[in-house]
């Protein structure tokens, strides 16, 4: 039931009948996971009634915490990027009906990947060659972390959710074992921490604005895999995988291949992610980078139904809803689980909203109109 | 079918308009109360029986404090969100004074804050603030815990009869690693025969690694076992259960161990909680660097449990009177647990030398290694 298959006609065409199917099919898409989130925001409207809480307060709080200031809209924009980076992970691996969990775990080893080629280097080679190696470094850690699981799941059909998801595990472990032991800088004694990154190295931030590049790059990237999926044979040839791997295989298609290929690109991105909380925020590689980013962008994935272009403004939404939470903490007295329920409630309204597509009652009529 | 989603739309309208009329629905400033407003920030939970709540029982505290209101934010990790929650706390709070209290707060995200809101006093947990590298307006502030594991090592050692005690401790760094030392000087000094057995976890919380610690240390004869990890919940708990004694850690987990408890070493933030904010309302100016043990008040043991003997009373009673005078516990010859002399014959290491800050070693007694 995606949007794609109540499409009888894909591709360019001038049919005016295949054009208002195309733009009912749009406003589907965009209309349920709108009605999803709003249906989350009521449930969680009566959770906060039941514990006296004025929901109100919080949607307003939630409003300017996330978007009413220019302050707020920086603090949102700032969390914004790694979720892009880290729903793409998800995102990719989905048009193959591959399920990846542990873009955390590529994000981590990305990030190491990122600091650790940069320790022999730094303040040898100039910073227009180190930082394209430690950014080249990070998405080539995180590709091979990912494309480890697909090539799993092609030659020993080992199911991709669950090994990517052990993979972070192990990806915790690497980190703490060097970070702790062998490349251990002295400078911190309570928080185990690679040597710190020259300032020269950093990333800054886009001009006017206190965010750092790492949010373009990540909207051009998803602009990318968009193309990628849409408008390339690869894609194609993913997607066909993803809607019957048999039928994929009888058509010749080199699944195996592709399935590596995609998890690759998606570890690629993610590794993306723990390059830019390295060389934008913390200046080394430490435990700091295993922070949630991973796991949030599974949701974002999710409620952009994996598509790539839906991810960059679900990532906005989510990045307003951390960025909001400190705000409810402190003016609300409320948990900070709070907004985690509301986060598992959207999450899970959009998982059932997927069998309401095609069932819109009025999109439904007005198709076989 | 369609009765549902009509009635679901109507929900939805609803609720649209809510969102839709938020944004004028007032102020998001609040109006900057009259007196002192202080920041506290927790990477975690405020009532996971150890780390966190121990400063969380300090805020509540310094909530009392007539003039001073306190804002607070859990669950923070230590990436850029602590920054914009510091900034946050200035810019919507009107904080002046804000207390990280986890390591990977300081260095980058307190010390960016730190210059770029220079009226803004900034004060980290356990930091190492040096004034040649670190704006003035931060600073770092720390309880010397080990004193209080000291003499949880004092009662401890007149306890034990196997003459084997347990440590379990979350990572090898300086902090954790001056607990163990101190227990261990504290075991040492009333009972020379007794060892210390050192079992790292990897990681701050790890419950089911914990209690498979204490349980193999239960296993190998050790009859006291203490820690240091973030909650010492489970230690405290697994250790009754096995019918052995423990000391606590962090803040007080009596309650969890009514026949095997002895004494625990707790902090209490609140002393210099409450200080600060006295110094900042009078117009003065914050320590940097500031540091104290049981001679500040800073921190204290748990009451004795059922397990704690009138000798080990006694004796650690009387280790925290010296303490509380400031006296000094570690002295040479102290020896590593590989043999090579860290304290030379004679001296005597003051209670303040940032030295015992920097412990990168296991004492002679400790069995266990750091890699």
């Amino acid at each position: 039931m995606t949007a794609e298959s109540a499409t009888p006609v894909r591709g360019r065409t001038s049919d005016p009948e295949a054009a208002r199917i195309r733009l009912l099919t749009a406003i589907e898409a965009v209309i349920v996971p709108v009605g999803a989130v709003a249906l989350a925001a009521a449930l969680f409207s009566v959770f906060l009634l039941t514990l006296g809480k004025s929901p109100a307060t919080f949607f307003e709080l939630l409003w300017r915490g996330g978007f009413g200031t220019a302050f707020s809209w920086q603090n949102t924009l700032i969390r914004t990027a790694p979720l892009i980076f880290t729903a793409l992970c998800v995102a990719i691996p989905a048009r193959l009906g591959l399920m990846v969990i542990g873009g955390e775990g590529a994000l981590v080893i990305g990030g190491f990947a990122a600091a650790v080629v940069a320790l022999p280097v730094m303040g040898v080679l100039p910073a227009w060659i180190v930082t394209p190696l430690m950014f080249v470094a990070a998405a080539l850690a995180g590709a091979v972390w990912i494309g480890f699981v697909g090539w799993l799941r092609h030659v020993r059909a080992v199911n991709e959710t669950i090994a990517s998801l052990l993979m972070f595990y192990i990806a915790v472990a690497i980190l703490n074992f060097f970070v702790e032991g062998p490349l251990r800088s002295p400078a911190d004694p309570n928080k185990p921490s690679t040597t710190p990154l020259d300032p020269g190295l950093m990333v800054g931030s886009i001009p006017g604005m206190d965010v750092h590049w790492g949010l373009v790059v990540g909207v051009v990237v998803a602009i990318l895999a968009h193309l990628l999926m849409s408008r390339t044979t690869f894609g194609f040839a993913a997607r066909v995988t993803g809607g019957n791997v048999r039928a994929a295989r009888a058509q010749g298609l080199p699944v195996g291949r592709l399935m590596v290929a995609a998890c690759a690109l998606a570890g690629a991105t993610a590794g993306v992610a723990g390059y830019f909380e390295v060389a934008a925020v913390l200046g080394k590689a430490n435990a700091s980078l295993i922070a949630g980013y991973g796991f949030t962008g599974i949701l974002v994935s999710f409620l952009a139904r994996h598509n790539p272009l839906a991810i960059p403004p679900v990532a906005v939404l989510f990045g307003g809803l951390a960025a909001a939470g400190g705000l409810i903490q402190r003016r609300m007295g409320l948990p900070d689980a709070s907004v985690q329920v509301l986060q598992g409630l959207i999450f899970l309204i959009i998982l059932v909203s997927e069998t309401i597509y095609g069932r819109v009652p009025f999109l439904t009529a007005e198709k076989r109109r | 079918m369609s009765e549902f989603l009509l009635s679901r739309r109507t929900l939805l309208k609803s609720a649209a308009a809510g969102v839709v009329a938020a944004p004028f629905a007032g102020p998001l400033e609040r109006a900057a109360a009259a007196g002192l407003t202080i920041g506290i920030i927790y990477v975690g939970p405020r009532d996971d029986f150890g780390w966190n709540q121990a400063h969380a029982v300090a805020a509540v505290e310094l909530k009392k404090v007539p003039g001073v209101t306190v804002v607070e934010e859990e669950n923070v990790p230590e990436t850029i969100a602590v920054q914009k929650t510091m900034e946050s706390m200035i810019k919507l709070d009107g904080a002046k004074l804000i207390f990280a209290t986890s390591f990977g707060y300081f260095d980058p995200h307190m010390i960016e804050m730190a210059k770029k809101y220079p009226d803004v006093e900034f004060r980290h947990a356990i930091g190492l603030w040096q004034k040649d590298k670190h704006p003035m307006n931060a600073g770092s502030y720390y309880a010397y815990l080990h004193q209080a594991h000291y003499v949880d090592g004092i009662a401890a050692g007149l306890s034990t009869k196997t003459n084997k005690l347990g440590f379990i401790a979350a990572k090898p760094i300086s902090s954790v690693l001056q607990n163990i030392n101190s227990f261990t000087m504290g075991v040492k000094k009333v009972n020379p025969a007794a060892t210390v057995q050192v079992i790292f976890t990897g990681d701050w919380a790890l419950p089911v690694r914990e209690a498979e610690a204490a349980n193999a240390l239960a296993d190998a004869g050790c009859d006291v076992v203490t820690c240091h990890v973030d909650s010492p919940k489970v230690v405290v708990e697994t250790a009754e259960k096995r019918g052995i004694m423990c000391c606590g850690h962090n803040a007080s987990q009596a309650s969890l161990a009514p026949k095997g408890f002895i004494t625990g070493a707790e902090y209490k933030w609140a002393t210099i909680y409450k200080n600060f904010a006295e110094l900042l309302t009078k117009g003065q100016k914050l320590p940097n660097f500031e540091r104290g043990g049981y001679d500040k008040d800073y921190v204290q043991n748990t009451a004795f449990g059922a397990a704690a003997s009138e000798a080990a009373r006694k004796a650690a009673t009387a280790a925290i009177a010296d303490l509380k005078a400031n006296k000094p516990y570690v002295a040479g010859e102290l020896k590593d647990n590989k043999g090579a002399v860290v304290v030379p014959a004679g001296k005597v290491v003051d209670n303040y030398d940032v030295f015992l800050e920097t412990t990168n070693y296991l004492v002679e007694g400790v069995v266990g290694s750091i890699n």
